[in-house]
């Protein structure tokens, strides 16, 4: 039995009057109100952002400046509220990526409907969606908190990248194979 | 196994997979075999519908037969004094292999297991990693078998294979060679069902690569069903590149609408925008493929002309009054009726029941569309559903190009009310005086001259956002369903007609606007279609009893699965 | 009477009137700021008055301070839309506010909060008026204060003021009761006086030369009932029923707003701080300290209300302090405290007292 019975002692004469409990519960009052302030004061202040916070997502882009999201429309399908549209484009033949073929057209989050999640995060193959430390966002309108590709890149800024898998791979089309 | 002996002279086999006993059809190969018994082979180059080559080993298994004593015939037996199985020393491939009686399968062991791995590893190696820009993710073979029976991780560090990318091998079709995994499935395509051998491979080893011929193209009329059957990203549709992801994609079954063969598809739709159009399996009629030029007809549902406002001379009014005006005009005078064979069998019937309403005779007539067939799967009657309008008892004739009996009748004023549902009758020897002597009810889902000089205009929904069926060749009734939302505005289904029907009979007879409703009706009134009911027809379609028109001059010629009467063609 | 004589009570009244007022007014602050202390948070801090504000460290610390806040605090109550909703019985519902705030005001005439040493060595009162029943005036007058919340509850012709209106009638006749035959023992120790300078002048001397004849240290009971019940009488946590804003939206005050609001809200503070000056004249020796005499003159009279004010703020802080630590007390135990212990206790009390000091009197 995972239950116990506990044994509820007679209150003694003390305590009955309950001068006791407040004197006690003074004394703590009192010690609190030497301890320092725990309000952080917040426009002025910021809060320290801890690794892994989960704030406005935003797209960013690798270190050379290319913008990582291929619009492989992922992360439009695993958002939950449906927060994220994305009209998905070609790259142009002759552009510096053409190697990557593809890349969004439009790019649409609505700040409305995210729950930061980070799902989309989470989905990405391509890193290039990121929930960083931007938590308050306001706006006038809704149709100005549906934030665009070009927002979007704005906050998103550039991050480091582990792999630079197209840069790689356009080195190994430069090198061509081997055999030929 | 008593029956064992007794399989071989019947067309199902008993074989054992997993040591589950399954009884299969005679002479598939295990590929098959194993679907029967709701298990899996994960196979590449092997296609039902194409020839077996087996160069892709993917479909690995272990398998072994009763054995035989070599002196007496007789067979052996062991301890327990069950049939011995000589199992097969090495993995066979499924596909290439057929089945025998008692034969036995093995698709879970270790060694099986192994084999997979060691093909998905190796397909992989040379892999890019583009499944993130792949038209292909997320019904791609080799990423299902990857997760499927793959071994989860690489252990290749070397650089990859370098081939070319974005090429373009056809008007309609992109080739990214990295992703082939050089299985020959478009090659044979092109070969046994196109007989438009253009493609091929070159070079070797894991250099191998897919092309052209020097000097060709991939631009026959089927050459996106290698899209289709490829069953990775290389080979892609260049209309539907990078438009939309297919996991996204909702999938309506329908038909292609371009010809009597009535191939069956699947529209791809999201959102109310359809972004392509694929062939579904139908043995019957078109087995997985269908032409290109079908695969483009959703572009009608945004096209430029396209009709979505109920008008009165011109002037756009509701619904209810266009077609309270149209009941007006049949109701008094002589009428007539333009159809269309592009119309669904409902839609036939119910101008039946309207005509029927009208005061006296009133003719119908349907608008012929021939060309020259292919002899695959568009034939030379390229109205779908001209059989529809024969056995709703619309038309009782094969119908001409031109409507001279109608343009006479017009000229003498014997016709006073036309209904013209979705053809342009300018077009068929009417001429624009002669349409503004009548009055003309335009029921149609394009603008065209008729729409300009009718009295009345009713927009139409096409085939996309309407459900239905229509009556190909070979007399099968065919469903679609309906994949996108009609345009604002326009009434649903089959609305237009049933209310038209109810203003003509004075709110005596009406339908619900579904066509399950009107299938009920016509079951009682069509002999064809006794006993049957909208959702009884199956999804490959039913065929019905053609007796009645077998005296009738079709003009489809032979095509896949079909041969037209010779007695007819002859004549 | 002489007219200048007039003219300065009239003065002594005005001056006495402002500093209770901002008192009041700080009171509040303290309490927010208290109530910030306790929970770990700043309070007000924001509120800076241009010039005063901008002095670098001075300006910037007071700010912090939130000094300038009540001042703030008082315009919003002047300036802002003043709703009176509908459904009220308007003239009792602007009676209400009023007649809290004037008692409140009034019981401040009769409380000393000073001594005056003349030439001659007479022992003078800061008081404006020196009543031989002051402690009578004070309970009198400040008990109608009910009266202001009971009728605004009433007026306000809607559930939650008038539930807090009931209660604060049943628990202010309660401990009215208690906080009344709390103080008998005192007066009867004090040979029957009911004056309150006296009452504080018997409370200079030494006992035995060593023991500050403080009242509470005789008789500590009858400190301790009236405290509990000066708490009841000013409904202040854990007594706060009238209030309740956990159950009751705001109490009797929910349907008030702006200035009548801020009337009710500086009576009650008034309420506190007047409390906590009977209580200090009454059991802690009021300007008196132990062991040390005050020196003659003005020097004299100022430390003694400094020593006074300081002793009462002490106490006002005190009934912060209960506020943010005590939880209210359900309606039911406030009920069974007034009348099953207090009373009793406080008969009892009373008794005893009456019994040593006759006593002590056959000696
Ligand atoms: S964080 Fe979640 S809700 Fe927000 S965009 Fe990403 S997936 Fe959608
Ligand atoms: S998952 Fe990543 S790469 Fe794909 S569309 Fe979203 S942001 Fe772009
Ligand atoms: S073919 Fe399949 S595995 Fe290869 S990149 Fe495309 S989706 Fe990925
Ligand atoms: S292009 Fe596709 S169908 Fe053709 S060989 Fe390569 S993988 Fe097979
Ligand atoms: S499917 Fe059998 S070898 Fe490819």
């Amino acid at each position: 039995m995972a239950t116990k019975v506990l044994e509820r002692k007679p209150l003694s004469l003390a305590e009955q009057t309950y001068l006791p409990q407040i004197l006690g519960g003074m004394k703590i009052t009192l010690r609190n109100m030497f301890k320092p302030p725990v309000t952080l004061e917040y426009p002025d202040e910021r809060p320290d952002i801890p690794e892994g916070y989960r704030g406005v997502p935003t797209l960013v882009k690798d270190p050379n400046g290319r913008e990582k999201c291929v619009s492989c429309q992922l992360c439009e399908f695993v958002c939950p509220p449906r927060a994220i549209r994305i009209t998905p484009g070609e790259i142009d033949a002759e552009s510096d990526t053409a190697h990557v073929e593809k890349a969004p057209k439009e790019f649409e989050i609505n700040m409305l409907r995210c729950i930061y999640c980070g799902f989309c995060q989470e989905v990405c193959p391509e890193e290039a969606i990121f929930l960083q430390d931007i938590f308050s966002l306001s706006g006038y309108s809704r149709e100005e908190l549906v934030y665009q590709k070009d927002k979007l890149y704005e906050l998103g800024g550039t991050l480091p990248d582990q792999h630079y898998k197209w840069d790689r791979k356009r080195e190994a089309e430069l090198a061509g194979n081997p055999h030929h | 196994m008593s029956t064992m002996s007794d399989d071989n002279k019947q067309d199902t086999v008993t074989i054992y997979v997993d040591d589950q006993p399954v009884e299969v059809p005679a002479g598939i190969n295990l590929v098959e075999a194993v679907a029967v018994a709701g298990k899996e082979v994960p196979h590449y180059c092997y296609h039902p519908k194409l020839s077996v080559v087996g160069n892709c080993r993917m479909c690995l298994v272990e398998m072994g037969t009763p054995g035989r004593d070599r002196a007496t015939g007789e067979p052996m037996l062991d301890e327990e004094g069950n049939p011995k199985i000589m199992w097969v020393p090495k993995p066979v491939i499924g596909c290439a292999t057929n089945v025998s009686p008692g034969m036995h399968v093995k698709t879970e062991s270790s060694l099986v297991k192994d084999c997979r791995e060691g093909v998905m590893e190796f397909l992989l190696v040379n892999h890019p990693l583009d499944c993130p820009i792949c038209d292909q993710a997320g019904e791609c073979r080799l990423q299902e078998f990857a997760t499927d029976y793959g071994r989860g991780y690489s252990r290749f560090v070397e650089q990859k294979n370098v081939k070319p990318k974005r090429t373009r091998i056809g008007p309609r079709v992109t080739l990214d060679d990295e992703r082939c995994i050089l299985c020959s499935r478009c090659i044979r395509f092109c070969e046994e069902v196109a007989d438009d051998p253009v493609l091929g491979f070159i070079d070797r080893g894991s250099y191998t690569t897919l092309t052209t011929f020097p000097g060709k193209e991939l631009d026959n009329n089927y050459s996106l069903n290698t899209v289709d059957i490829c069953p990775v990203g290389a080979l892609t549709s260049t209309d539907f590149r990078f438009k939309m992801r297919v996991w996204f994609l909702k999938e309506t079954p329908s038909i292609d609408t371009e010809s009597s063969v009535g191939c069956n598809t699947v529209v791809g739709s999201r959102e109310g925008t359809i972004y392509r159009i694929t062939p579904r399996r139908n043995d019957a009629v078109n087995d997985t493929w269908m032409p290109d030029s079908g695969r483009t007809l959703y572009r009608q549902v945004d096209a430029d002309d396209r009709m979505t406002q109920y008008s009165i001379e011109g002037r756009p009014c509701a619904a209810e009054e266009a077609l309270t005006l149209a009941s007006t005009y049949l109701r008094n005078g002589r009428s007539a009726i333009v159809a269309s064979g592009r119309l669904s069998v409902e839609e036939q019937y119910l101008l039946t029941r309207i005509a029927s309403h009208a005061p006296g005779e009133t003719p119908a007539w349907l608008v012929a569309r021939h060309a020259e067939g292919d002899g695959k799967l568009l034939s030379a009657d390229r109205n779908p559903n001209v059989r529809g309008a024969l056995v709703t008892g619309l038309i009782d004739r094969i119908p001409e190009a031109q409507l001279s009996q109608l343009s006479a009748a017009l000229e003498s004023g014997k016709v006073e009310n036309l209904i013209v549902v979705g053809e342009d009758i300018t077009q068929a020897g009417i001429s624009i005086d002669q349409i503004k002597k009548a009055n003309v009810v335009y029921i149609g889902a394009v603008h065209c001259d008729t729409a300009q000089y009718a009295k009345v205009e009713i927009p139409l929904l096409t085939v996309f956002e309407k459900a239905g069926s229509f009556i190909n060749q070979q007399f099968r009734v065919q469903k679609f369903a309906q994949a996108v939302p009609g345009p604002k505005g326009v009434l649903f289904g089959l609305s237009n007609f049933t209310q038209l029907l109810a203003a003509v009979s004075d709110g005596k007879d009406r339908i619900e606007p579904s066509p399950a409703a009107v299938w009920t009706e016509m079951a009682a009134a069509i002999d064809e279609f006794k006993e049957l009911s909208f959702s009884a027809i199956p999804s490959t379609g039913q065929l019905i009893p053609a007796d009645r028109f077998a005296d009738l001059p079709f003009v489809e010629g032979k095509s896949l699965h079909f041969e037209p009467r010779t007695a007819v063609a002859d004549a | 009477m002489e007219w200048n004589e007039l003219l300065l009570i009239v003065f002594k009244a005005l001056l006495v009137l402002s500093v209770v007022m901002s008192l009041a007014a700080y009171a509040v602050l303290a309490e927010r700021k208290v109530a910030a202390w306790v929970q770990g948070r700043v309070g007000p801090n924001r509120t800076q008055i241009p010039l005063l504000g901008g002095i670098p460290i001075i300006g910037t610390f007071l700010t912090r301070l939130g000094v300038f806040q009540p001042a703030a605090d008082g315009l919003k109550f002047l300036f802002k839309e003043e709703p009176t909703p509908g459904h009220v019985n308007k003239f009792y519902y602007l009676l209400a506010p009023m007649i809290a705030f004037i008692p409140a005001m009034t019981t401040m005439t009769v409380l000393p909060f000073g001594q005056y040493v003349n030439e001659a060595g007479e022992v003078q009162p800061l008081v404006l008026a020196n009543l031989d029943i002051g402690i009578l005036f004070i309970l009198a007058v400040s008990s109608l204060g009910v009266y202001g919340i009971v009728l605004g509850g009433w007026a306000s012709n809607s559930k939650f003021p008038f539930l807090g209106g009931i209660r604060a009638s049943a628990q202010m006749i309660s401990y009215e009761l208690s906080l009344g035959l709390s103080l008998l023992p005192v007066f009867l120790w004090f040979g029957g006086s009911l004056n309150l300078f006296n009452i504080v002048q018997g409370q200079t001397d030494l006992l035995f030369g060593f023991l500050p004849q403080w009242t509470i240290l005789f008789q500590p009971l009858s400190a301790l009932i009236f405290l509990v019940a000066l708490f009841a009488e000013t409904n202040r946590l854990p007594f706060d029923m009238p209030e309740s804003e956990t159950d009751l939206v705001a109490g009797y005050n929910t349907e008030y707003g702006a200035f009548k609001f801020g009337l009710y809200f500086v009576g009650e503070y008034t309420h506190i701080i007047i409390g906590s000056g009977v209580f200090v004249a009454l059991f802690l020796g009021g300007w008196n300290l132990p062991w040390v005499t005050l020196p003659a003159g003005l020097f004299g009279t100022v430390l003694s209300v400094l020593i006074f004010v300081i002793k009462m703020l002490a106490l006002v802080f005190v009934f912060m302090w209960v506020r943010w630590t005590l939880p209210r007390f359900r309606y039911d135990q406030v009920m069974t405290l007034g009348w099953r212990w207090l009373l009793p206790l406080a008969v009892a009390n009373l008794v005893f007292y009456a019994i040593i000091i006759a006593v002590i009197e056959q000696f």
